[in-house]
């Protein structure tokens, strides 16, 4: 009975079955079990983005306790990069390049907290904690109210003020 | 007995010479052993910035004490973001996912018995050269050059494994993963995945060092060594950039009116004379050859030209064999030095037609805030008393 099914697969699907013989046959597909341990990725329009939600007010106590030491008190730097301030430099002889004047996406902000920060631990942020983290980081270049809830839906929408600074690669554009 | 007292005695005769040799011993040489070590005369040594953070940043290769074109793989430049991860291979595991027909994952051993290639490749950092930008410019060439380094890797074609998974139409790029602290990612235009991106598990005859990615990380001939993503666990193929902090904030070059070019992948054509190079001595007038490494990320080097009187006549060096593409290439020109100051430089023009810039056309440009993709010619000055140092015309 089983031997008279195979053959009917077999039949049915010679196509593929010649295709499957095609291929490397090497690894296996993914357990659910296997994708477990990867970590979240995000996309600008938040596809990626867990469930959670955090305010600028609850991140300003996570921010003290995990980030100011490398980013200074209220974002402005220290033996880590300056988060905070250069809005309008960017086109000066000195531009300051950070989250509020220089990234393009919110979206960015979350996923590279939870992914590398803080800098000696990272993983170790709740997604709530990332949420409000990032609520505090995009409060403090004046991008969200203090009382503002991020969350997956609301986050994407934060239009980031170089939004639309990024050019593609035009060279050679030096040189003959 | 009598006969060696004999041949004795006839050595003897023969004259002083051996007898004084047989009376000077020599000391037995170190036995076999089971990993090799360089000369403990051999100094040469990466250098990196002091740092508070040494586990994020990059340490320099020593370019003017290589030989040919390869790089040792424990001299190979370093560029960190979250420190070097300790990875067992056995538990290390590949997943390719997103827009393919068949998810996949894989261990080393499996990729290993896939169809292999090994080439001869350049890696160079996007911020290689950053510091020639500002007005105070690399004084060695292992500060100005180094983060570029070259290696023979070993791997399979990432196409092989994007054919077995089965890419759906519609998808156009590709986001590479590495298993390090910070979890680094970088999109990558699925093109190139297509076209000739290695992912390689070898590197120059053993595996991957810890540095540079053990034990599987992605090789993109010509394009700037952060988007090889090391310690690779996962691709994801999908048909958007996903905007990752560093092809955002990082990696990005900032122009005078305040936008910033994105996805400057490739890096232009560059040379640099290795010797003689800041930092060094001639110790007389007389004869030398000048040597140093050229090379393009858009294909092979033509032709490097070198300066000997600041730039006002330009000779052709001799390319050294192998001239491969997208790989150092080693050129040397005969140079007789008449003790008098001399400006030196090279000039490298590679097989689009492309040649290499001076700093001042690439600043008239691009500014002096680009931070990355720097390829201008680089100048030492030979001062009279044989010292060469850094100098800007």
């Amino acid at each position: 009975m089983a031997r008279v099914a195979v053959t009917t697969v077999a039949l049915c699907s010679g196509q593929f079955a010649f295709a499957d013989a095609a291929r490397l046959g090497v690894g296996h597909a993914p357990t659910e079990e296997d994708l477990r341990g990867l970590s979240v990725m995000v996309t600008t329009d938040g596809d990626g983005l867990p469930p959670g939600s955090g305010t600028a007010a609850q991140g300003k106590r996570v921010f003290a306790e995990r980030c100011a030491s490398c980013h200074g008190p209220v974002g402005d730097g220290g033996d880590g990069p300056a988060l905070v301030g250069g809005q309008g430099t960017l086109a000066t002889p000195k531009p300051k390049r950070t989250v509020g004047s220089y990234w393009p996406y919110a979206t960015t902000l979350w996923d590279y907290v939870n992914r590398a920060m803080p800098f000696n631990r990272p993983g170790t942020l709740t997604h709530d904690e990332v949420y409000a983290v990032s609520a505090y980081v995009l409060f403090l270049n004046d991008l969200v109210g203090e009382k503002q809830v991020l969350n997956a839906k609301t986050l994407p929408r934060v239009r980031m003020p170089n939004r639309d600074g990024f050019v593609s690669d035009p060279r050679p554009d030096v040189g003959k | 007995m009598k006969r060696r007292r004999i041949l004795q005695m006839g050595a003897a005769m023969a004259g002083g010479l051996l007898a004084r040799g047989e009376a000077s011993a020599r000391d037995l040489g170190r036995p076999l052993g089971p990993y090799g070590e360089r000369s403990p005369f051999e100094k040469a040594v990466r250098w990196r910035r002091e740092s508070k953070t040494p586990e994020a940043g990059s340490s320099f290769s020593p370019l003017a004490d290589s030989n040919g074109i390869i790089t040792p793989s424990s001299l190979h430049y370093e560029r960190h973001h979250a420190g070097i991860p300790n990875i067992d291979p056995a538990t290390h595991r590949l997943v390719i996912q997103g827009m393919v027909e068949r998810p996949l994952q894989l261990t080393v051993a499996e990729i290993k018995r896939l169809p292999s290639l090994s080439r001869i490749l350049l890696v160079e950092c996007g911020g290689n050269s950053g510091s020639e930008w500002a007005a105070t410019t690399g004084a060695t060439v292992q500060r100005s050059h180094g983060l570029a380094s070259c290696s023979e890797w070993t791997g399979v074609a990432l196409r092989l494994l994007l054919e077995e998974v089965g890419v759906k139409p519609g998808a156009s790029w590709i986001i590479a993963e590495g298993a390090d602290a910070g979890r680094y990612q970088r999109s990558i235009p699925l093109a190139k995945a297509l076209d000739d991106m290695i992912l390689a598990y070898g590197q120059n005859g053993e595996s991957i060092r810890p540095e540079q990615g053990y034990p599987l990380r992605l090789l993109l001939p010509g394009w700037e060594g952060a988007t090889h993503v090391k310690w690779l666990q996962r691709i994801v193929v999908t048909d958007r950039p996903y905007q990752s902090r560093d092809e955002t904030s990082k990696y990005t070059d900032l122009m005078p009116d305040g936008k910033a070019r994105q996805f400057t992948f490739a890096m232009e054509a560059k040379s640099v004379i290795t010797y003689p190079s800041g930092g060094q001595n001639l110790p007389g007038p007389g004869q030398y050859e000048l040597t140093g490494l050229a090379w393009s990320g858009r294909g092979k080097v033509e032709r490097v030209d070198i300066t000997t009187d600041g730039g006002r006549n330009w000779q052709p060096a001799r390319l050294q064999e192998p001239v491969l593409p997208l790989a150092f290439v080693r050129f040397r020109m005969p140079w007789k030095w008449d003790g008098r100051e001399a400006v030196i430089a090279s000039r490298c023009t590679d097989a689009t037609g492309y040649e290499q810039p001076s700093r001042e056309s690439l600043i008239a440009v691009r500014g002096v805030n680009s931070g990355f993709h720097y390829n201008g010619i680089k100048l030492w000055k030979v001062a009279a008393d044989g010292n060469v140092t850094n100098v800007e015309v």
